[in-house]
């Protein structure tokens, strides 16, 4: 007997959704060894986990709150990676989105909500997606691979951030923290009762469903999927390449920066040194994980916004939060290595020879 | 009795689904020049991939001068003396002749000799008269310079058998011919040489056994003593050919494209179009013959938009069109039918639905900003029935389908546009003999639709039965034209090699 590697004639439903799946709970296996080794009971470990992310109102309202800017940029990577752009710059389009939107109530902190808040909407998604075209630009007029401008993006918004909140923008009664005063309420999203979860998910559930739409019914949508498939054949077919280059690289960065804004209106209230703990790259990940499926994305950003959350938890039991990286990247491991079988199935061929 | 180079026995290969291989014997004996013919899709790819160890047999076993040997891999048979050309040369361009042949050098000794390298090279290119710089750059070299850089490397590492898998297909008659005196020259120094074609005359010439494939299994075998073709044929297909269609005499309208000296330059940015003009009416097939890789291609992209003409001017329906954009193109009704269909004319990895809309996903399956996929499917599903294409589902990806399939994809979307003017090239390469008369039949209904169609082939017979004028090209030029009642095949076969007899005009 033996176990051949064969070709799957056609796509299975069955192991689209079983596979990562399977990937997630061997995840939890495999890490729950560690757990193991070092004297914790693995099923305690997860019970606090997932009860202290899901089991309560606010555990849930701090999960929610962590998948708000996880999905967004998420959402805004796939319109990219869709045409096989590999924007991977959403980290510093989210900073320049939350900058630009901090612009707003630190200059004309008196504008009523009705005008603030979309004017801050507006310069967010503005200011992040001229980021992302400025990377476009390079790659249509001279190509510039937009995976080294978008990376090398991120480090300049970053640190132009911190020049801001170090330096012009700094709160004089901030007793030198790193940080803008405080937003006026008229510049804050709304929230739910006591709770910090934000009118933002809204905005999540929005874009996801306009991309839902987008990707599967419009003309834009069909370009971004044939130029993503064939360049070649989008070019044969009257396709116009470099516009869609950079309206692709506009959009992405134009979500990413809707993202920083959310953040900075929604949860924290000011700008401040390192206001994204890298939720662009994270987006990657999810965004891969989900193939750039906006309602996947929803999902897996709300399953590591879970395992995010339940990390903390994990602190109150002694095990570093840094249990909640090593989960993640377990499930990223798994998700990578059953990839195979999405192509191809395991055959028990019985006796040793080939049998029809 | 002389013991065989090589002995396949009982070979096998199954892939899922499909039985590639099924139970072949083949023999390879020094001196001798095998042929192996077969339609695409015979399994003469699958065998000789086996025997280079690129595939190992489900079942069966190799012999190597009596021995059973296991190829693992290509450097096992290159170990055993195993060389091949392929269609598509495995060369890297930017290295010198010498270095490619360097390249699969498997005696691994950590320093390379270049001086050595190359007088080992001139030693064998003088004495098989393989003529060749070993100091250019692969990519300034033309097409059959680069297979005797691919034979020489097989002779540099001393092969005994030596496969070419349709080495003419590049070629020009003259060159052909200096080909088949090199092949006999290797054979007669002991080597065993494969010649997979299918082209019968030139294997009636050359070979001294033939073996012939069809769906996987040895349908026949014959010595050059039994030659005949009408039994070879028989073998090959099944059936036998028919290339004389009923076409009705042309009435030929307006004229619908007309260039006049136009050029353009090639993906290397040397001149690849060179003061070409000819007109197309209405309702006539304009045959262009050649060499592939004499401008043809070029030729076709910038009558489609996807190549800017260097100068010249491009008039379509008597409107000035030179150099707009694809898409206007398209919507003016002219239609390109690539010679390479997954790679252009189609999106692989995409649906047949997807691929049925590509060129009207603007036009009329569009509605305001969203696509009319109700439209789409539909119209997908006409164009399967209504060219007979056969395919798991309207969902899979293109390239699941075999070729025939895949071309006719390609043209019933074409089709469906109702073009004015339709530009194929190569449009049955590949192809089986059932679809390559499909294929010639929809062009032909096409020209009686009063469709102008420019069709770019290397077979000088599917030009004889399809095109009313032809046109020669060679290196950029087109070099005669003709009406198809006075095309002479030596007189063509010139052209197609640069050769004019009275100084070159032939306008």
């Amino acid at each position: 007997m033996k176990v051949v590697l064969e070709k799957r004639l056609g796509e299975s439903v069955k192991a689209q959704i079983g596979l990562p799946v399977a990937s997630a709970l061997m995840a939890l296996v495999f890490c729950g060894v560690f757990f193991a080794l070092t004297g914790k009971d693995p099923l305690m470990v997860y019970d606090s986990m997932f009860s202290g992310a899901l089991g309560n109102d606010y555990g849930l309202s701090e999960t929610i709150v962590k998948m708000i800017p996880l999905a967004l940029c998420a959402l805004g990577i796939a319109v990219a990676f869709r045409m096989q752009i590999w924007n991977i710059g959403a980290e510093g389009q989210f900073y320049m989105g939350a900058c630009a939107a901090t612009w707003v109530p630190l200059n004309f902190p008196d504008l009523p909500a009705v005008i603030m808040l979309p004017a801050m909407f507006l310069l967010g998604a503005l200011a992040g997606g001229l980021w992302g075209l400025l990377a476009g630009w390079f790659k249509t007029r001279w190509l510039v691979n937009e995976l080294i401008s978008t990376l090398m993006m991120n480090y300049i918004a970053i640190l132009w951030v911190d020049y801001l909140v170090y330096g012009d923008w700094r709160d004089p009664n901030g007793l030198n923290f790193p940080l803008t005063a405080a937003f006026p309420d008229a510049a804050m999203l709304p929230s739910f009762g006591d709770l910090r979860v934000h009118a933002g998910i809204f905005v999540v559930l929005i874009a996801a469903a306009v991309f839902t739409v987008l990707f599967k019914s419009s003309k834009w949508g069909y370009e971004t999927k044939v130029i993503g498939s064939n360049p070649v054949a989008a070019r044969y077919a009257g396709m116009n390449i470099p516009r869609n280059v950079l309206l692709a690289m506009f959009i992405s960065g134009a979500v990413c920066g809707l993202a920083g804004m959310v953040e900075v209106s929604g949860i924290v209230g000011k700008l401040q040194h390192g206001i994204s703990p890298g939720y662009g790259y994270t987006a990657i990940i999810i965004a891969w994980l989900a193939r750039l499926n906006p309602p996947a994305i929803i999902l897996v950003s709300f399953l590591f916004a879970v395992i995010h959350v339940g990390g903390f938890m994990l602190q109150t039991m002694g095990i570093s939060a840094a249990a909640a990286t090593m989960l993640q990247g377990a499930v990223l491991f798994f998700v990578v290595g059953t990839e195979i079988f999405t192509g191809y199935k395991l055959r028990i061929v019985k006796g040793g020879a080939d049998n029809e | 009795m002389v013991t065989p180079l090589i002995s396949m026995l009982g070979i096998t290969k199954r892939f899922p689904g499909v039985i590639a291989n099924n139970k072949i014997n083949l023999e390879l004996y020094p001196g001798e020049i095998h042929a192996l013919l077969g339609e695409n899709g015979s399994g003469k790819s699958t065998l000789m991939s086996i025997l280079t160890g690129l595939y190992q047999p489900t079942e069966g076993k190799i012999l190597v001068e009596g021995k059973e040997t296991q190829f693992s891999s290509p450097a096992d048979a290159i170990k055993n003396g195993i060389g091949m050309v392929h269609q598509h040369f495995k060369l890297i361009e930017s290295f010198t002749v010498a270095e490619n042949i360097a390249l699969s050098d498997t005696h691994g000794s950590f320093k390379l000799d270049t001086a050595q390298i190359e007088a080992d090279i001139a030693e064998l290119s003088s004495y098989y008269g393989l003529k060749i710089d070993p100091h250019a750059h692969v990519w300034q070299l033309g097409v059959s310079e680069k297979q005797r850089v691919e034979i020489l490397r097989m002779l540099y590492h001393k092969s005994k058998v030596l496969i070419l898998d349709e080495p003419t297909a590049v070629l020009t008659p003259q060159e052909t011919r200096e080909l088949f005196i090199n092949l006999r020259k290797m054979a007669d120094n002991g080597c065993a040489v494969v010649f997979i074609s299918h082209k019968l005359n030139e294997v009636e010439e050359l070979a001294d056994r033939i073996t012939v494939l069809r769906s996987g299994v040895v349908s026949g075998h014959m010595t050059k003593e039994e030659i005949n073709r009408a039994s070879l044929i028989k073998m090959m297909v099944g059936r036998e050919l028919n290339t004389n269609y009923d076409r009705k005499e042309s009435h030929t309208g307006d004229v619908v494209l007309k260039l006049e000296k136009i050029s353009a330059l090639g993906d290397m940015h040397t001149l690849a179009l060179d003061n070409v003009s000819f007109k197309i009416r209405a309702g006539e097939i304009y045959g262009i013959a050649g060499v592939s890789g004499n401008g043809q291609r070029e030729l076709a992209e910038v009558i489609a938009g996807m190549r800017l003409a260097m100068g010249g001017k491009m008039y379509f329906g008597g409107d000035d069109f030179t150099n707009k954009t694809p898409r206007e193109k398209i919507e003016a009704g002219i239609s390109y039918v690539p010679e390479d269909r997954l790679g252009t004319g189609l999106a692989p990895n995409l649906s047949s639905v997807d691929n049925i809309i590509l060129k009207e996903y603007n036009g009329r399956f569009a509605e305001g900003w969203r696509i009319k996929w109700q439209a789409a499917v539909s119209a997908a599903k006409h164009t399967v029935e209504e060219f007979d294409i056969k395919q798991g589902s309207i969902y899979q990806p293109v390239k699941m389908m075999s070729g025939g399939n895949i071309q006719k994809l390609l043209l019933g979307r074409e089709i469906a546009a109702k073009p004015k003017l339709m530009v194929v090239l190569y449009p049955v390469r590949g192809l089986d003999i059932g679809a390559i008369e499909a294929v010639h039949k929809l062009l032909l209904k096409l020209k009686e639709q009063n469709t102008a169609i420019l069709l770019v082939s290397e077979e000088l017979e599917e030009i004889a039965a399809l095109a009313d004028r032809v046109g020669v090209m060679f290196a950029g030029k087109l070099m005669g034209e003709f009406a198809v009642q006075d095309m002479d095949i030596e007189k063509i076969g010139a052209l197609m090699a640069g050769v004019t007899e009275d100084g070159g005009e032939g306008k």
